[in-house]
C-alpha cells in the first residue's frame, strides 16, 4: 500500500465504527479522510472545536467565507444544515461534558494502558495541545487512527517516552495493520490485516498483544 | 456608552508591556484592523493571550494573518495559547530565548477566561491531569473529588480584551458571525479595558436583544472607522 491507500484504508475502517446519531470530532490528517467513507444510511454530526456543531464535510467551495467560518485547522469551513455555532467556553463544555460520542485523533505513541502521547517531541517540536488533551479525557470514545509505525518503528508501547496528552483514555486502535481494542488486561488483537501475519503484527508493536478470541480479518 | 474610535486610536490605547486578550483562532475573529495599526505603532513587550499566534498566510495570500503580524514584528515577549505550531516564527523566537510560550489547553484556557471575568476563584478541569500541564504555574494544585482528579486551574485577566464583531451597535452590543465568536465572548468578561471593532457599526435596535452575545455594558471602545 501506498501513503494514500493506507490512509484510505484506515479512514475507511474507522468510519464503520461510527453510529447513526453520533456526534463526532475529527482530528487532523488522516481523520478528515473519515467522512468520505460513511455508509448512506449513517449520519453524523461533526463537531469542530472552534465552535461548529454540525459541520459540512462536503462544503460548497462556492459559499465559503474564510474569513467567518474555519474549521479547528483553521481552514475553510461550512456548518452543514440543521448545525450551530457557539463560543470557545461553550464548545469544550460539550467537549469535557461526555456529549461528544466519539473523538479520532492520531498519535505519536500509544501505550498498552491506553496513555496517549500526540503534542510534543521536547527539544524538537513543541505546536501545543490545541484542543487534543480536553478531546480524549471528555469524548465517550476514544479512537487512535494512525500508521502502525513510524519509519518503521514501533508507535505502540508498553508505556509511552513522550509527554502525554492524557492518561488510560484510548479505547481504540486503528492501522493500515490491525484494530487493537485497550482492555482493562491490555492490548486486544480485535482484527488484522490478512496481508500481514500475527507474528508481523506483533514484531511492528512494541508491546504484548493479546489475542482476542473473536479476533477476526479486517474488512 | 462606549466612544467610537479609530483603529489608530484603539492602538494608541496599549501601552508597551500590557496584557492583551486577542479574540479569534488561526485568524479568524482576530480584530484585523485594529491589530494592523498595533503593528505600525510597533508597542513591544506585549503579553498576548490568544488561542494561537496567527498563521503565516492569511486567505486573502497575505503574509502574517491576524497576531501573526505582533509575532513577526517582535512586540510580543510573552505568549499563553493553545496552539502555537502553525506560525514558525513562534519556534524560532522561544528558541532565541526572545519569546516565552505558556501553554495551556484549548478548553482549560476558555475556561480559565470565563473564570477571569464570573468572579471565580478558579476552576476544576480532569484535562491535563497525570501531564506535564499538571507542573505548570497556571495550576494551583490537583485536587480528587469523589475519585476522579481534577486540575484547579487558577482564572485569567488581562488589562486589555481585543476582539471583533460582525455587527456592534452604538450601545457597544456585539454580534458574532460563523466561528469568529471563539473566545472573544468570554474575554470581553474577563479585560479591564474591552475594545471592539465593527466589520458593521449599526443603530441600537439594529441587533435584536435576544441575538445580543455581548452585552454592550462589557465594552468600553467601539473601533470603526467612523470614529474620530
Amino acid at each position: 500500500m501506498d501513503k494514500n491507500e493506507l490512509k484510505k484504508f484506515v479512514a475507511a475502517r474507522t468510519a464503520k465504527e461510527l453510529k447513526d446519531g453520533d456526534v463526532v470530532n475529527l482530528g487532523i490528517g488522516l481523520p478528515t479522510m473519515i467522512p468520505a467513507f460513511l455508509s448512506a444510511d449513517v449520519h453524523v454530526t461533526f463537531q469542530s472545536e472552534n465552535g461548529i456543531v454540525g459541520t459540512d464535510p462536503k462544503p460548497d467551495p462556492t459559499s465559503l467565507e474564510p474569513i467567518y467560518v474555519t474549521d479547528a485547522g483553521g481552514r475553510p469551513a461550512m456548518v452543514a444544515c440543521g448545525g450551530s455555532y457557539i463560543d470557545s467556553a461553550a464548545s469544550f463544555g460539550l467537549i469535557r461534558g461526555g456529549h461528544v460520542d466519539a473523538t479520532i485523533l492520531g498519535a505519536l505513541e500509544v501505550d498498552r494502558e491506553g496513555n496517549l502521547a500526540n503534542w510534543i517531541i521536547p527539544g524538537k517540536m513543541v505546536p501545543g495541545m490545541g484542543g487534543a488533551m480536553d478531546l480524549v479525557v471528555g469524548a465517550k470514545t476514544v479512537i487512535v487512527a494512525m500508521e502502525h509505525t513510524a519509519k518503521g518503528q514501533p508507535k505502540i508501547f508498553d508505556r509511552c517516552r513522550l509527554p502525554l496528552t492524557a492518561v488510560q483514555c484510548v479505547n481504540l486502535i486503528i492501522t493500515e495493520m490491525a484494530v487493537i481494542r485497550i482492555t482493562p488486561e491490555g492490548p486486544s488483537l480485535e482484527e488484522f490485516n490478512p496481508e500481514f501475519s500475527l507474528e508481523d503484527i506483533q514484531a511492528a508493536t512494541a508491546t504484548k498483544l493479546l489475542i482476542s478470541n473473536s479476533v477476526r480479518p479486517m474488512v | 456608552m462606549p466612544k467610537i474610535i479609530t483603529p489608530k486610536q484603539a492602538a494608541q490605547l496599549v501601552p508597551p508591556g500590557a496584557s492583551v486578550m486577542f479574540g479569534g483562532f488561526m485568524g479568524c475573529g482576530n480584530a484585523h484592523k485594529t491589530i494592523a495599526e498595533l503593528a505600525a505603532l510597533g508597542v513591544g513587550e506585549l503579553t498576548m493571550i490568544c488561542n494561537d499566534a496567527g498563521m503565516p498566510n492569511g486567505p486573502d495570500g497575505k503574509p502574517h494573518y491576524g497576531v501573526a503580524q505582533l509575532v513577526h514584528n517582535r512586540q510580543i515577549r510573552k505568549i499563553v495559547a493553545s496552539h502555537v505550531g502553525l506560525n514558525p516564527e513562534v519556534a524560532e523566537q522561544m528558541n532565541a530565548g526572545t519569546l516565552e510560550a505558556v501553554l495551556i489547553p484549548q478548553g482549560s484556557l476558555a475556561e480559565m477566561i470565563r473564570a477571569g471575568g464570573a468572579g471565580l476563584g478558579g476552576i476544576l478541569t480532569p484535562t491535563g491531569y497525570g501531564t506535564i500541564v499538571q507542573e505548570a504555574s497556571h495550576v494551583h494544585s490537583v485536587v480528587e473529588i469523589d475519585g476522579r482528579h481534577y486540575l484547579l486551574e487558577r482564572p485569567l485577566k488581562a488589562d486589555f480584551a481585543v476582539i471583533s464583531g460582525y455587527k456592534v451597535d452604538r450601545a457597544g452590543n456585539v454580534w458574532y458571525k460563523g466561528t469568529a465568536r471563539n473566545f472573544s465572548q468570554v474575554m470581553a468578561t474577563a479585560a479591564r479595558t474591552v475594545i471592539a471593532e465593527a466589520d458593521q457599526l449599526v443603530d441600537i435596535g439594529e441587533i435584536e436583544p435576544e441575538a445580543v452575545m455581548t452585552p454592550g455594558i462589557l465594552v468600553d471602545y467601539i473601533v470603526s472607522e467612523e470614529g474620530a
